[in-house]
């Protein structure tokens, strides 16, 4: 992410000197310029800082590599952070600490790319309901970031379910409800020390029924069709203010002396997507609909990430994998509402089975405890089904396809040489309801240890409470 | 379908064989009766009731035959909380009959009866059906008012539903309880006790006689069930001051036929509660501090529940009440027994709503409702392959797998068909 000084640093050199070119009122000294206003793309940066680890080999384990590979009676070796090498048989450094994982699987950490820890926290009260900015359809200008509270409980109990990097959308009550923030879940004091650094941002859209329910008697959308016109009109001013932007880069690159558009913080955001730097999620359910919203963003020229919930992804697989975008889906949820009413159980499996890219998100404080049995039980009702995916492809949609469908495959979401060390020990097959995660690595430090409870984090709102520490 | 053409196929139909007579063979049985687990049985079915479980694969003769070995066989699962039968879709797409908003019938929401409105035909029966749930305790989940109505147990199989009406009704006690109800326990628990002190006051006032109490006619008329022990309080409460409340509750009223719900603190006082011979139906996943009655919440309530000697069911919702199983796994991985996890689905949530002479075991004269499942019953990647109602082998398919069927096969489908929907 590129820095770029910020406007409030632009005024406070002119306040130390009004002798500087650009800092006059008076622009008729051309040709000289003022100096070039930029907006700091970043503003809130990460301070993430990995916990310590230490060389690390585990052996004897079964092995899958998030890309495909299960290795039997395998071996891992990772340090300072990054995964040094696995395989069948690898070198063992003097001074490493050894695991023997007889009867126990290594994967990757495991990826959420759909969560509403710490913007709909534990507790779930009215105080700490801030996920969904339900005064206006269009609110693409708020940040989830600003929302999330460290102290979640829910943080601390994915962590001890292998979930090593998690991706925090606003709600689906408006057409655009705001950016979202990736986070590294080791819980810590402030969002900025849990931010992945330099992840892209991502933005959150809805379809369908939510945003015409909240807004039908207040102002509209309250059809579908408006939904549409909302969405287009958002565009269309997007568009016309990329182009105010790239106007005054282009005048002031000719030498001239332009004033800079007025910033508007919803158009930022969207015009973040239109640049292809903010990636969009879109909470969308029936088919029709998704085929609708990709023949949007080709009108507009931007590419959609990743459906998200995506019920009626089977109904598409293909159309899904022409255009590129991922379907994030539940393994059984359904019936909730009409446009969840068509969900089968297979989902999950039919998509991958399509070529598209399939990926299991929870949307969830439980069912993220839990992400490794949710695919297990989408890839058993498709072996059933008749499809034939293996485990270790399976492993994918909890851990690849959620790190490219946010940006970061080229960090984390598999188990090769030179990538993070974002990796859990799992105490048997992790395709069971028996097993849980034994040991859970971040960036190579140990982050939860299912059998060391001085391991287990405690968030600041259970401590003092009658029940601290306890097995949760 | 195809299982049940499996089924039939596999069937040796000798001339003397009678439709009605049914022999399961092989597997490994979870009677839930004091024969226990047996590791390879065969399950006798006449006329739609168990006759008898017996060990080893011998079959008198006159039993059509499914081989069911290698295979796991339970009672069919018992949905111990839901509101099957009252809801196809829950929000914003037709008429709910799981919530009802107050009328002048009821004053207190305990008249309401889901009785008149189940519907056999939901989907969401036939979903929950084919993973194995042959049964469940359907009732409101709101009425805006002191009590939830009288739910019922009914089958899920495609007759007539009812096995038992009036079988429970539903009190919160906890902070939404007391929200529903000025804000405070202090006005819910004076409310509660005073709504039954009428319904135990003589008999119900008739049109001729003027009456002012908080109840309305037809609110006394279902709570005199309450008050004979014969429609079971289900008491939902979370914190431990509450569960205590409940727990002196029952010692006021020894009459009563209580079950406390959720429980997510009920381990801090799991002895009192299997003193009090209170059992607990509950989602055994809660381990957040979702409000301040649950900071307590933990994985291990359940086993810890166990351990003290408390009854417990586990299966609270309605659209995936079939996840139960998982999550009763899940409680065996933080843990719950595995054969008290079998009986928290199936003889547990019999005994609790009162039914247990008829569903929930493999005793003679019980409903032949049962499972033949691929392996254990509890682990995600295993599942339900025959299922039985009433003795007879149903259609192992569902809304949900006939729209697999229909775009899987479309897929398979070469060039690029026009439509599909156009039926040959």
């Amino acid at each position: 992410m590129k820095h770029t000084p910020s406007r409030v640093a632009v005024l406070a050199a002119c306040a130390l000197s009004m002798l500087l070119p650009g800092c006059s009122d008076n622009d008729a000294k051309q040709p000289s310029q003022a100096e070039k206003f930029s907006i700091d793309s970043n503003p809130y940066p990460s301070t993430y800082q990995p916990i310590p680890g230490s060389p690390t080999v585990i052996t004897n384990v079964t092995i899958i590599d998030g890309i495909g590979n299960q290795i039997e009676q395998g071996m891992i070796h990772f340090a300072n952070g990054k995964i040094v090498a696995l395989g069948d048989n690898i070198e063992i450094p003097n001074g490493a600490t050894v695991i023997d994982g007889k009867g126990k699987w290594v994967t990757p950490g495991i990826i959420d790319n759909h969560s509403h820890l710490g913007v709909y926290p534990s507790p779930s009260v009215g105080s700490t309901a801030d996920g969904n900015e339900m005064v206006s359809p269009v609110t693409p200008g708020v940040w989830a970031e600003h929302s999330v509270w460290v102290q979640d409980a829910g943080f601390s109990r994915s962590l001890a379910g292998g979930v090593t990097t998690l991706q925090v959308l606003p709600g689906s009550g408006n057409l655009f409800g705001g950016r979202s923030v990736v986070l590294k879940n080791i819980p810590n004091r402030t969002m900025q020390a849990m931010k992945f650094p330099d992840a892209p941002y991502g933005m959150k859209m809805a379809c369908g029924e939510n945003p015409k329910r909240v807004y039908g008697q207040k102002g509209g959308p309250m059809t579908r069709m408006g939904n549409v016109k909302g969405y287009r009109k958002a565009w269309s001013d997007a568009q016309d203010y990329l182009r105010q932007w790239e106007r005054y880069e282009a005048d002031y690159d000719a030498g001239l002396n332009p004033k800079p558009p007025k910033r508007d913080l919803d158009l930022e955001t969207l015009a973040g997507v239109l640049t292809g730097d903010i990636r969009v999620n879109m909470h969308c359910y029936r088919a029709d609909e998704m085929v609708t919203m990709m023949d949007l963003m080709k009108e507009f020229n931007y590419q959609i990430t990743t459906f998200h919930h995506a019920v009626e992804a089977y109904k598409i697989a293909d159309k899904l994998k022409d255009n590129n975008v991922c379907a994030a889906m539940w393994a059984d949820w359904w019936g909730f509402k009409l446009e969840a009413y068509d969900g089968i159980l297979e989902n999950v499996p039919m998509v991958h089975a399509a070529g598209a890219c399939a990926i299991v998100h929870s949307d969830d404080d439980l069912g993220i405890q839990r992400l490794n049995q949710e695919a297990a039980k989408t890839w058993a009702d498709g072996k059933r089904a008749g499809i034939d995916i293996s485990m270790a492809d399976a492993w994918q949609w909890i851990s690849a396809n959620p790190a490219k469908s946010l940006g970061i495959f080229d960090q984390t979401g598999s188990l090769e040489a030179g990538k993070n060390a974002d990796i859990v020990l799992w105490n048997g097959n992790p395709f069971s309801t028996y097993t849980k995660a034994e040991r859970v690595y971040i960036d190579g430090g140990l982050a939860y240890d299912l059998n060391d409870s001085i391991s287990w984090p405690v968030s600041d709102f259970e401590v003092g409470q009658p029940t601290e520490g306890d097995a949760k | 379908m195809k299982t049940l053409m499996a089924f039939l196929t596999a069937a040796v139909l000798s001339a003397t064989a009678s439709a009605q007579q049914v022999a399961i063979v092989g597997a490994k049985v979870f009677t839930q009766t004091e024969q226990g687990v047996l590791e390879s049985a065969t399950v006798l079915i006449r006329d739609g009731k168990i006759e008898r479980v017996t060990e080893g694969t011998e079959v008198p003769a006159g039993y059509r035959q499914y081989d069911a070995s290698g295979k796991v066989v339970t009672p069919g699962l018992i949905g111990a909380l839901t509101s099957l039968g009252l809801v196809e879709v829950a929000s914003w797409a037709g008429t709910v009959d799981a919530t009802a908003e107050p009328t002048p019938i009821s004053k207190t929401g305990a008249a309401l009866d889901v009785s008149y409105a189940l519907n056999p035909d939901s989907t969401v029966i036939g979903v929950s059906r084919i993973e194995g749930f042959t049964a469940a305790a359907t009732t409101l989940s709101d009425t805006h008012q002191l009590f939830n109505g009288q739910g019922a147990v009914i089958t899920l199989g495609t007759g007539a539903p009812l096995i038992k009406p009036k079988a429970f009704m539903v009190v919160n006690v906890g902070s939404q309880g007391a929200d529903g109800f000025g804000g405070s326990r202090a006005a819910l628990w004076v409310a509660l006790e005073q709504a039954l002190q009428e319904a135990s006051e003589g008999r119900v006032p008739g049109p001729e006689s003027p009456w002012y109490g908080m109840n309305t006619r037809a609110d006394l008329k279902a709570l005199k069930g309450v008050i004979a022990g014969e429609t079971v309080l289900y008491m939902e409460a979370d914190r431990v001051a509450d569960i205590r409340q409940v727990i002196a509750f029952k010692q006021r009223h020894p009459g009563l036929k209580l079950a406390l719900l959720r429980a997510t603190e009920g381990w801090r006082i799991a002895d009192e509660l299997a003193a009090s011979k209170i059992p607990v139906v509950l989602n055994p996943q809660m381990n957040l501090p979702g409000n301040f009655d649950q900071l307590g919440a933990t994985m291990e309530n359940a086993a810890r529940l166990e351990a003290a000697g408390v009854v417990m069911a586990i299966g609270m919702d309605t659209h995936n009440i079939r996840l139960a199983t998982q999550h009763a796994g899940n409680a065996v991985a933080n843990g719950l027994s595995h054969e008290g996890a079998i009986a928290s689905l199936t003889s547990a949530p019999a005994s609790i709503l009162g039914v247990a002479d008829q569903i929930g075991a493999l005793a003679p004269g019980m409903r032949a409702d049962l499972v033949v499942w691929s392996g254990d019953p509890l682990e995600i990647t295993e599942t339900a392959e025959q299922v039985f109602i009433n003795g007879e082998p149903i259609e192992m398919t569902s809304r949900q797998s006939r729209l697999r069927d229909r775009y899987m096969k479309l897929y398979e489908t070469t060039g690029n068909p026009s439509s599909h929907y156009i039926r040959p």
